[in-house]
């Protein structure tokens, strides 16, 4: 699908599938289209091109949509005016579901203490539990969260996550953005890399990271010079940090150290080590004009 | 569905959900208790007022303002101040949902476009309707109880009285909608409420100040002189036919709500 607003395409011919019971993350920076992208599955927002469809039907042609896809789109996007009860009432009549579940869902986010105040007077991460009630109103099946962690405390972000994963397990579709990798890393199980509205990679987490950190070997040795030409001598490169040790690419560990071994040099230290995910995420984003093409991630950058 | 999970079939929403759904929206907002409020007050209380004025002046009157005199509009008056404030309230309803966002939250719980603008808009006439007959037939009796120490009071059963104050609520019910078409169109509350105002208060005023027969007809045709027309037991000069000019207005509503209802379908949320 395509969504152009005048002259400027926020996503272009995005095209993927999201697989029930696992937490599938969409990762990219800010303005990437990630929302946009949401709000098109939502039918809130129509694609220029292409068609969107949840569990193979157009999400307006759902008879009772909340019991099909829960969505946090918005942790604001609730009549401030009226008690987190009365919101979620609403919602859930307009679904015919009972009453009841309303109890439920303010329990099950823990908001049952502040049910009857108005919700205006929440804060960010009490926003965002109400959002979350309203998205497991209907026990769907989908679930969708737009940047759920965004401003939440360690406990918040905590709780979140585990929620996710375990919404997951019960063989529930998990769909939820992001722009920090850190937390996509310990969240989801498959990765959705957007930038600038195109996918640039579609793999599982833990091929991700293989795939973009990069692995180096520390070293340190009193005898650096006599080490240094015997490792460039094995075709791997060798860079030396501030502190006078080596990074070398190419080798790992073990080999490092039997070079080292066979020509009786002590070493100090002697790490595997692996660049942080971050890094690896904004390399791939940062230049998204590189893979204009449609490029999937390969072996490297 | 996936196939691990297992729950009761989802038995698809319908009008009536929407409805109930509405109906808990409307009724769990402040604003929409103090515009009922003030549609009682200001549409009771001005006609109170000017019946009031008007029979402690009827002696000082010439015998030509006597004999414009009629029952039903002189006791309705407050009608044009209280169709400002269900305007407020047809336009609110629309409105507050784009103001705080609730919109996005409400069109995925309900993402049937159609199902949700008109259920909003028939819980919207329902309330507006029954606070607006309630209005109208309390300012009539009270006026009537006034005007009857000049003996210049009629009941509610002479010709045109009860057609004339059952219209006006009906009236005041196409001004929440007329109201909420240009909220829904404009999606913003302030600019919809001066949109709403200039439409029922201006353009009367501008009308009033065309030259000629045809600036006469013009002015017939504005659309809340078109729709208080029906607000008199007999037909005033310079207005149309009471049923006449509530069709007109009826139609008015149509038409606006027609086009705010496209574009509600077509446009991003």
């Amino acid at each position: 699908m395509t969504k152009r607003y005048g002259g400027k395409t926020a996503v272009d011919q995005l095209d993927f599938i999201v697989r029930p019971g696992i937490v599938t993350g969409f990762l990219g920076p800010n303005g990437a289209g990630k929302s946009t992208t949401m709000r098109m599955i939502l039918g809130l927002d129509r694609p220029t091109a292409g068609d969107v469809t949840v569990n193979g039907m157009d999400y307006s042609k759902l008879g009772a949509p909340l019991r099909e896809v829960g969505a946090l789109l918005d942790a604001k996007a609730v009549h401030g005016g009226r008690s987190a009860y009365n919101h979620l009432r609403c919602l859930a009549q307009s679904n015919g579901i009972a009453n009841r579940r309303v109890d439920e869902v303010l329990n099950l986010v823990g908001l049952d203490q502040v049910a009857k105040k108005a919700s205006k007077g929440f804060s960010l991460g009490m926003g965002q539990r109400l959002g979350i009630a309203g998205a497991l109103l209907g026990d769907p099946g989908v679930l969708m969260f737009d940047e759920p962690v965004n401003g939440l405390d360690p406990e918040g972000i905590l709780w979140i996550r585990h929620l996710m994963k375990s919404l997951a397990a019960e063989g529930r579709t998990v769909f939820v953005s992001s722009h920090l990798m850190s937390e996509m890393a310990v969240t989801a199980d498959h990765l959705l890399v957007i930038g600038r509205g195109r996918i640039l990679a579609d793999l599982s987490t833990s091929e991700f990271i293989n795939a973009n950190s990069e692995h180096y070997v520390r070293v340190r040795t009193p005898q650096a010079a006599e080490l240094g030409p015997l490792l460039t001598a094995r075709g791997w490169q060798v860079k030396v940090e501030e502190d006078g040790a080596f990074r070398v690419s190419g080798a790992d560990s073990a080999q490092v150290g039997d070079v080292a071994g066979e020509a009786g040099l002590r070493l100090h230290e002697l790490a595997p080590v692996q660049a942080s995910l971050e890094e690896a995420f904004m390399q791939l984003t940062g230049d998204s004009v590189e893979y204009h093409a449609g490029a999937r991630m390969g072996g490297g950058l | 569905m996936t196939q691990t999970l297992s729950r009761q079939p989802a038995k698809p929403a319908n009008l009536g959900n929407v409805l109930s759904s509405e109906w808990t929206k409307i009724r769990t907002v402040k604003s929409t208790y103090w515009t009922v409020i003030a549609t009682l007050v200001v549409t009771i209380g001005l006609s109170f007022l000017i019946a009031l004025a008007f029979t402690s002046n009827f002696d000082q009157l010439t015998a030509e303002d006597k004999a414009q005199f009629d029952p039903a509009s002189y006791g309705l008056i407050g009608v044009t101040f209280g169709q400002l404030i269900l305007a407020v309230l047809g336009v609110m309803v629309i409105t507050a949902e784009y103001s705080t966002g609730m919109i996005r939250t409400a069109l995925t719980a309900v993402p049937n476009r159609a199902r949700y603008f008109w259920g909003k808009a028939l819980v919207l006439a329902a309330v507006a309707f029954v606070v607006a007959e309630v209005a109208c037939f309390v300012s009539f009796f009270l006026a009537q109880m006034l005007f009857s120490a000049k003996d210049i009071s009629a009941s509610i059963g002479d010709p045109g009285m009860l057609r004339a104050v059952f219209g006006s609520g009906l009236y005041l019910t196409l001004t929440a909608l007329l109201s909420y078409a240009i909220g829904a169109l404009l999606r913003h509350t302030a600019g919809a409420i001066s949109a709403a105002l200039g439409i029922l208060f201006v353009l009367p005023i501008i009308g009033s100040f065309l030259p000629g027969e045809w600036g006469d007809t013009v002015a017939k045709f504005l659309p809340s002189n078109a729709g208080g027309a029906i607000g008199s037991s007999r037909p005033a000069d310079g207005s149309l036919e009471p049923w006449t000019g509530f069709a007109v207005y009826a139609l008015y509503t149509a038409i606006l709500l027609a086009v705010a209802f496209v574009s509600f379908q077509k446009r991003d949320a």
